[in-house]
C-alpha cells in the first residue's frame, strides 16, 4: 500500500510539473505579446479578465448544481464545510498577516538606515 | 463590493441552471472551463508584460516573502487542527484532511472520498470550494483586514491560476509572480498533506 502512495505521488507530480509548463507558456506568452505591444497600452484586459471570472463561476456553479449529491446534502454537510472553510481561510490569513508584519518592518528598517 | 455581487449572480445562475437541468449538454464533461482558465492566464500574463512599470516593481519584493506558502500552510493547518478539538462530530485529523485542500477542492475531495468515505468527501469539496469562492468574493475585504499578503494565503493552492486574477487586482501586479509561485509550492502540498492526515 505504501509503494503504491509513492508511486501515485510521482505519478501526480510529473503531471503537475507537465500542467506547470501549460500555464507557464501561456503566462509566458502573455507575457511576451504584451511587451511587444507595448507601444500599444491595453485598456480592454481588466475587463476581459472580469468576463473569465465570471464564465469560469458559472461553469463552477453549473457543476455544483447538476451534482445531486451536493445539492442534496448542502443543507447539513454545507454548514459544517462552511465553517471549515472559513477557520481554516482567517488562520492562513493570519499568519499571513504576521509575515506581512514583519516583512514591512524590515523594510522600514531598511530604508532609515539608507537615508541615515 | 460590487465586483463581488457580480461574481455571486453568476455562480447562483449556474447552480439554478445546473439544479434545472435546463442546459442540452453536460458543461463539466467539456473542455470550455479549461481554455477559459488558459485564456485568462494569457490575458493577466498580457497586462503583466503591457506594462513595463510592473517589471521593475517586481525587483523591490523582499525576498522573505518566499516563506508565505509556509505562512498559508501552517495557519490552515493550526486553525483546522484547533477547530477537530470544537467539532464533536469530527477529529482533529478528519478537519486537518479537509484543511489541507487549500481550496483544491476536485482533487482533495478525491482523495478524501477514497480513504474516509462519500460524507467527509463532501465536506472536502464544499469547503474547499467555500475557500476558493470566498476568496474571489472577499479579496479587497482581506486586503483590508490583514495586509497585502492575506489573498494569497486565502486562495491557498488556486493562487496560480484560478484567484490570480484577483489577487492581481487587489494586492497589486507587481505580486503576480508571488501568487504563481506560492499557488505551485502549496499545489503540491496538497496530495501528500491530505492523504498524510487520512492514514493517520
Amino acid at each position: 500500500m505504501k509503494e503504491i502512495n509513492i508511486i501515485n505521488g510521482f505519478l501526480y507530480l510529473l503531471a503537475k510539473l507537465e500542467i506547470m509548463f501549460v500555464v507557464f507558456g501561456f503566462m509566458a506568452a502573455g507575457v511576451l505579446t504584451g511587451w511587444l505591444l507595448r507601444r500599444h497600452r491595453a485598456g480592454w484586459t481588466g475587463k476581459v479578465t472580469m468576463a473569465l471570472i465570471w464564465l469560469l463561476l458559472l461553469i463552477l456553479g453549473i457543476e455544483v448544481g447538476s451534482d445531486r449529491r451536493i445539492v442534496e446534502s448542502l443543507p447539513t454537510l454545507g454548514v459544517e464545510a462552511a465553517v471549515i472553510a472559513v477557520v481554516s481561510l482567517l488562520g492562513s490569513c493570519l499568519a499571513a498577516r504576521l509575515l506581512w508584519t514583519v516583512v514591512r518592518r524590515r523594510e522600514n528598517a531598511s530604508k532609515k538606515e539608507g537615508r541615515g | 463590493m460590487r465586483d463581488s455581487l457580480i461574481i455571486l449572480t453568476f455562480f447562483a445562475v449556474g447552480v439554478v441552471l445546473g439544479v434545472t437541468g435546463v442546459l442540452p449538454f453536460d458543461i463539466s464533461q467539456t473542455d470550455i472551463a479549461m481554455y477559459a482558465l488558459y485564456a485568462l492566464i494569457f490575458v493577466v500574463g498580457f497586462s503583466i508584460g503591457n506594462n513595463p512599470d510592473i517589471v521593475s516593481s517586481f525587483r523591490k519584493l523582499n525576498p522573505s516573502l518566499a516563506l508565505l506558502p509556509l505562512c498559508t500552510v501552517l495557519g490552515t493547518l493550526a486553525a483546522s487542527a484547533l477547530l477537530g478539538l470544537i467539532l464533536p462530530q469530527r477529529s482533529v485529523t478528519e478537519t486537518m484532511a479537509v484543511g489541507s485542500g487549500f481550496a483544491y477542492y476536485s482533487l482533495s475531495s478525491v482523495i478524501i472520498t477514497e480513504y474516509k468515505g462519500a460524507e467527509l468527501g463532501t465536506v472536502a469539496l464544499i469547503a474547499n470550494i467555500v475557500r476558493e469562492f470566498l476568496t474571489l468574493v472577499a479579496a479587497p475585504l482581506l486586503v483590508r483586514w490583514f495586509g497585502t499578503l492575506a489573498p494569497m494565503a486565502a486562495g491557498g493552492a488556486t493562487t496560480a491560476d484560478v484567484t490570480l486574477p484577483v489577487i492581481t487586482r487587489y494586492s497589486g501586479e507587481k505580486y503576480s509572480v508571488l501568487s504563481i509561485y506560492h499557488g505551485f509550492v502549496v499545489d503540491f502540498t496538497v496530495p501528500f498533506l491530505v492523504t498524510f492526515f487520512c492514514s493517520l
